[in-house]
């Protein structure tokens, strides 16, 4: 090889993913040339978060199939490669979905995810926006072979408002890049080696960072979940609605999706794109601040802008009714300006909503609805 | 223009003696009423004669407890999502220690309504529910006077305790739940 001419590198590498071509810059990894393709032949990620660097290469749910590794070097590549660690070459030829090999490989990865993770999607608050679970659906297979017992651990507080359930926790790393990057000294990391590997806050020390809550948003799964969400509602029962605030905090974006429920505010997240991730906003992503995540959960601390646009093929959308009309209440018009009698007021009879959960710091108990009936 | 060969000319020629007083008409009437008398009954005396429920009938629901009693409902909200007619709500609350004798999993159903004027018995809550909870049984929604009868809670709905009320929670259980 060392009669080989340095060629001069192109300013454009010309990469095939699926027999779609697309040119992208040098240095472009595998799964961001893809997802400027967009659509099935993004490969998933569960640990790649293109906003938190050196993420990515653990979970190997990325995994490609490289066919020609370059327009110098066409041999394919023996092994699949993980795609979001993997830079792109010119004229390099890759395979997605159209690969028999990859959807195998990949059907096996989320087998391997699912090992120890629990079945408790009925409880998890997760439900509905986890990834493992899109994941499990559109790539796992339908039952496990695992048959010994599952790894659990004890459920845990990292400071007054995030819980960690680590028994869901598939060890991507994100939440300890999120405290290296986003929080002043990070106190919280992965413990312990292999199997018995646990994110933890050495000694359940508090996390008292302003930023620690952006670890829930990254979370694929739902291992860190808010506590003041919790058990609160379903994420397919409340509505999301984009909204902003002017934070105090300089570092904070204050442009945030609020999770309501008729106007009550349960929820308070940064916004996501298309990838799960938290948009940017003039080029920085919109971390936002534990103040406006835990605290402000009225709707008069919020400007609302709009309702949220959630992909129609998301549970979240199930039940909205997105423009819809009312009709013209003719009854009054039409009986001389009374209104017509009510037969019966649901609000009146129903127990539900008798109590206003949103506002409650953690999760309520039986103890919350003993006080109401006093 | 002619669409079908069923059509027949109208008889108009005056009636005769014995067709205007209508005798044979009447003769032959009660002959088929008569008849009945002697046919098997097509009725039931209904509350003390019941008919068998279909295999697949689809009745009143029922919140379902596991063989220790516990409550089997976590409020994940899945039959309330698959509810074609939004007649379900429910509110989630978190099990205290000390009450897992009461609550199978760590979540449960605080309050847990349905509405049986808008509930269409489609049975999809049924079919939705991860955890065998609810199930559609044997009985229909008794009749009320009001409106508020039929917003039926969660107490309406559970099933009896199969331990410390063994004989009404076979009651309860049917014989769907058996099968």
């Amino acid at each position: 090889m060392a009669d080989e001419v340095k060629k001069e590198v192109p300013a454009r590498f010309k990469v095939t993913i699926d027999n779609i071509t697309i040119e992208v810059a040098p240095g472009t990894t595998i799964l961001n040339a893809a997802r400027q393709i967009g659509g099935d032949v993004t490969p998933p990620a569960m640990c790649y978060y293109s906003k938190l660097q050196g993420s990515g290469g653990k979970c190997r749910t990325c995994l490609v199939e490289v066919e020609a590794g370059s327009a110098a070097d066409p041999r394919p590549m023996p092994k699949l490669v993980a795609s979001c660690r993997t830079a792109v070459m010119d004229g390099m030829v890759l395979k997605n979905i159209t690969s028999e090999r990859v959807l195998d490989a990949r059907a096996g990865v989320v087998e391997f995810l699912l090992l120890n993770h629990p079945l408790d999607c009925p409880i998890c608050d997760q439900a509905g926006e986890c990834h493992l679970q899109d994941l499990g659906y559109e790539h796992g297979k339908e039952g496990t072979r695992y048959e010994f017992k599952r790894r659990t651990f004890e459920k845990e507080d990292i400071g007054p408002y995030i819980q960690l359930h680590m028994t869901r926790c598939i060890l991507c790393y994100r939440c300890t890049y999120v405290a290296d990057q986003l929080t002043d000294n990070r106190v919280h990391g992965v413990l312990e080696r292999r199997d018995h590997a646990e994110i933890s806050t050495y000694i359940s020390k508090a996390i008292d960072s302003d930023f620690s809550g952006n670890m829930i948003d990254v979370c694929p799964v739902g291992a860190l979940t808010d506590k003041t969400f919790r058990f609160k509602n379903r994420v397919w029962f409340t509505k999301p609605v984009d909204a902003h605030r002017d934070c105090e905090n300089p570092k904070c974006c204050g442009k945030v999706t609020l999770w309501q429920r008729g106007d009550d505010v349960l929820r308070v997240t940064a916004r996501k794109d298309q990838w799960g991730e938290v948009q940017s906003f003039d080029g920085k992503p919109g971390w936002i601040c534990n103040t406006c995540r835990f605290d402000k959960k009225h709707s008069n601390d919020w400007v609302v802008e709009g309702p949220t646009k959630v992909s129609r093929h998301s549970v979240i959308s199930q039940g909205h009714y997105i423009d819809m009309q009312m009709p013209k209440e003719i009854m009054p018009e039409v009986m001389g300006g009374r209104a017509p009698k009510l037969l019966m007021d649901i609000q009146d009879i129903s127990e539900v909503n008798s109590v206003d959960i949103g506002l409650l710091p953690g999760p309520a108990t039986s103890k919350t609805f003993e006080k109401k009936e006093q | 223009m002619q669409l079908t060969n069923k059509a027949k000319q109208v008889d108009r020629r005056p009636m005769t003696f014995l067709e205007s007083i209508y005798l044979w008409n009447i003769i032959k009437g009660m002959g088929i009423t008569i008849s009945h008398l002697f046919k098997r009954k097509a009725t039931i005396k209904y509350p003390e004669q019941k008919r068998p429920f279909s295999q697949v009938f689809r009745g009143l629901h029922v919140l379902n407890r596991d063989a220790e009693g516990r409550e089997n409902c976590t409020a994940c909200g899945l039959c309330a999502v698959a509810c074609p007619a939004e007649a379900i709500t429910m509110e989630a609350a978190e099990r205290l220690p000390g009450e897992e004798d009461l609550y199978r999993e760590e979540k449960y159903a605080a309050k847990y309504e349905i509405n049986m004027l808008r509930c269409i018995f489609c049975g999809l809550c049924e079919e939705a529910c991860p955890k065998d909870a609810i199930y559609l049984s044997e009985t229909f929604a008794p009749a009320n006077y009001g409106r508020k009868g039929f917003i039926y809670k969660k107490e309406d709905l559970l099933i009896p305790h199969p331990i410390n009320e063994k004989e009404a929670y076979e009651k309860a259980l049917g014989n769907k739940a058996k099968r």
